[in-house]
Parts: C-alpha cells; structure tokens; sequence
C-alpha cells in the first residue's frame, strides 16, 4: 500500500524550493491559477488535477518554484479552496504546512452580483466583506452593501 | 462630526445621530441663521429627485452657503462619457461640501473615497438614503418625545422600501417594537428581520392593516408599486388592502401619528389629510431642519 500512494503523489515531481498547494477541489484547480495571477510568473509551476485523494475523492495540486506567498495572498483561494493546503519546501524538505484560511475582506477578484451596483458600471476594483452566516460563505460587497452568495460568485 | 462622510445611517454612532437630531430641533427654533456664509454647497443629482434636492438647497440657503450643482445627469458632463471619479475630483475643487443623489447602488461610498471634501449621500439607488431616516426619527421624536420603547409600524412594500430598511435598523437601538403589514410578497427582507432579532426585539408580521391601528405610536405608510409585481392579478389584489382613510382611525391612540416618506399616490386618502394625526407634510419640512443641522456639522461650523 504505502509504495503506491508514493506513486500517485510523484506524478507531480517534487520541487527544490518553493510552495506546494494541495488538496485543492479538482474544479477550482485552473481558478486558483488565475486568482493567484500564476500564469504571469516566469518561475517553473507543476501542476495536476483530477487526482485520487483519500480525503476529497479528485483533488488538485500545484506546485511553485522560487515562490513563498503571504498569507492574505494565498487566503483568497479560500473562497474556492477551503480545504487547501500550503506546503512550504526548502532543499526538498517540507518546512511548513498550514490549512488557508478564510480571509475577513476580499479585493478584486469577485464580481458584485448586484448589476446596479456602481463596481458595474465604472472602473472600480471591488471590495467585500466576508460574511460566515454558519456554514454558508457570503460576500457583503462594500460599495452597495449587497451580498453576493457562493453559487453567485464571479470571479473577475 | 466635522469633515465626515454621511452615506449609511450607520456611519454615524448613536450618539452622533442623537445630537444631529438636537441641532435640528435648535434650527427649527431658528431656521434662519446666516452661519455658512462662506461655504459652497454642491448638489449632485445624477437623477432627479425634486423634493430631496429643494430641501438641501432650502436647508443651505437658509444658513446661507451658496449652492451650486445640477438636477439630472443629462445635464452634466455624465452625458460627455466623464467618469463619477472625475466628476466628484473637478467638482470638489469648487465646492465644501457634496450633497449627490446617484441611480447606481454603492456610488455615494465610491464618491467619498474620491472626494477630498466630505460626501453626504442623498440616495443611491435602493441602497441608502441616511437624511431620510435621520429626518424620520425627528419626525417620531418630536411627535412622541421619545425615541424609546415605542410601538411602530410600516405598511405597504416593506420588501424595496429603502426608507424602511434604515428606519427599522435605525429604530433598533431604541428597543422599538415592530409591526409589519405588507402582502406576502412584500415582507421585510430577512437580513434587516436578522438585525431586529440580534437586538432580541420583537416583531409581528400582518397582512390585514386594520390589526395595527389601534396598537401602534407610529404608522410609517409606504406606496407599493405595481412593477414589484410579477404576476399583475396579484398587484390587483392587493393594491386597494393598504389604503388608509379617515374612519379606519377611529381606534387609535391618541398620540399616534401617521408618516409617509412621499410622494404618496393613493395609499393615503386625502380625508386624512386634515386629521391631526397626519404628520406627513411637517415630516417634510423636518427635513430641512435635520439637513441644516448637517450641513453645519460637517462643515465644522456646529458642534
């Protein structure tokens, strides 16, 4: 058993230095990429999805050389990514390993849902609260004072 | 209060819209006091709204500021393609203060972000019209001599009622207890119900108006439009079921009296007018009062 499942985890080949994103929900893989603005960097990125996970049935995971991420930074995958993993590794060893968490205020990477509301309408980056209502992740949109539900969320 | 932002009710504590109120009752002693002579006062009506706006430009010329502006957005450089930012930037350069009224929920926060001169929102959009609620509460203050304790009730469209969603929040540091009458498919919205429960307030919901009318302090009357309505039959069924007229009064008490935000259509009979327990013309001219008491106290001229 254990030789398999150190199998399936080098289908992604290990980095030198850098951070690991694990357990990202096998649809939000490409999300994750595009709000973390991956696809502008110019350092080396392993990526997979569509993996066997014990945990999450199909999960996804990226990996990225030469760079650490700050927290608030990588917290904004938690809208799509609540159960990730961030594994940070120097000289292949893993140093840290921490869940994201859920950030308190998102910037720019949602859409308001309100289409009177003025972020609409003219050149304005958007800014929310975040709302927790139980288990039930709202967008309280600071301009319009509107919320944007999870199933309504845009991703700009 | 000097060089504040006034766009949600709740940017101003408690405290604060209390004495707000307290200024107002000083200038409805005095209305005119020639006090911001030295100040320019811009209203921005990006869609126009007669009466929000005359009572601004009243409130201002009574203290007199000079007032400069425009009523419609077609009359502005809007209609050249010129973003709010650089509307609110020229026009902050000519003036003290902003007074705008927006059609886009959210502009008035944006254009107080921009603006180096304080913004004080006249409505933006459904979302928020803070002078309407604050000229409200005087209005129920003045009529009852309190804001505590008191029983109050909102009829008609309480689903897209802006006046009614600050009102209430407003109301819910005053331990009020609220009544609601509106058809099924125009109750209150269940995140304005959630900050009634958080002051572990009660409410009672009502589809029938005559229940109310002996209960309450106060009735805050709404006019319920027929566009709300997807089904027309439904509008038809409902638009005569909260028209209030003189002989449904008879039960009231005595001190209890009727507010209206208008324009009313028809929700109102006009038999009522002459009632003494119609307020909702003085609930008008409040406004200039409590917007007085603005202006001065944003303009660092009141305390």
């Amino acid at each position: 058993m254990e030789s398999t499942n150190q199998r399936k985890e080098l289908k992604v080949s290990a980095i030198e230095n850098g951070t690991v994103i694990d357990h990202i929900p096998a649809q939000s893989l490409f999300r994750v990429i595009r709000i973390l603005r991956l696809d502008r960097l110019e350092d080396q990125i392993l990526f997979g999805t569509n993996l066997d996970s014990k945990k999450y049935g199909k999960k996804g995971i990226i990996k990225v050389s030469n760079v650490f991420f700050k927290s608030e930074e990588i917290n904004k995958i938690a809208l799509v990514a609540p159960t990730a993993t961030l594994i940070v590794i120097k000289n292949y060893q893993v140093v840290s390993k921490t869940q994201v968490e859920i950030p308190k205020h998102v910037e720019k990477i949602v859409k308001c849902f309100n289409p009177n509301c003025i972020t609409n309408h003219e050149n304005i980056p958007t800014k929310f609260d975040v709302i927790l209502d139980g288990d039930t992740l709202k967008l309280s949109c600071h301009y319009c004072e509107k919320t944007t539900s999870k199933e309504d969320m845009v991703f700009l | 209060m000097k060089n504040r932002n006034l766009i949600s009710i709740n940017d101003f504590s408690k405290e604060e819209q209390l004495r707000i109120l307290e200024l107002a009752a000083e200038f409805e002693q005095q209305p005119t006091q020639k006090i911001l002579e030295n100040f320019v006062v811009a209203t921005l009506f990006f869609e126009p709204s007669t009466r929000t706006r005359l009572s601004f430009e009243s409130a201002a010329s009574r203290l007199g500021a000079k007032v400069i502006g425009f009523s419609s957005a077609a009359s502005s450089s809007v209609t050249k393609g010129e973003s709010l930012k650089d509307t609110i930037l020229t026009v902050s350069n000519y003036s003290d203060i902003i007074v705008m009224r927006h059609p886009r929920e959210g502009s008035a926060r944006y254009a107080a972000e921009v603006s180096p001169v304080p913004v004080i929102n006249a409505g933006d959009g459904a979302n928020q019209h803070p002078t309407q609620t604050l000229l409200d509460m005087y209005s129920i203050q003045k009529t009852q001599g309190t804001l505590d304790n008191l029983q109050v009730a909102f009829v008609g469209d309480l689903k897209y009622g802006r006046t009614v969603h600050s009102l209430t929040m407003a109301l819910t540091q005053f331990n009020t207890t609220f009544h609601l009458v509106s058809p099924l498919e125009l109750k209150l919205p269940s995140y304005v119900k959630r900050h009634i429960k958080e002051k572990n307030l009660a409410y009672y919901q009502y589809t029938d108006l005559m229940e109310i009318i002996p209960k309450v302090d106060i009735i805050y009357m709404t006019r319920i439009q027929r566009e709300r309505f997807s089904d027309p039959m439904e509008y038809e069924k409902v638009k005569n079921a909260y028209n209030l007229n003189n002989d449904m009064l008879t039960g009231a008490r005595s001190n209890m009296r009727i507010l209206h935000p208008l324009p009313r259509v028809n929700e109102i009979a006009e038999d009522v007018d002459n009632n003494p327990k119609a307020y909702y013309f003085q609930q008008a001219l409040n406004g200039v009062f409590v917007r007085q008491a603005l202006l001065s106290s944003i303009l660092g001229v009141k305390k």
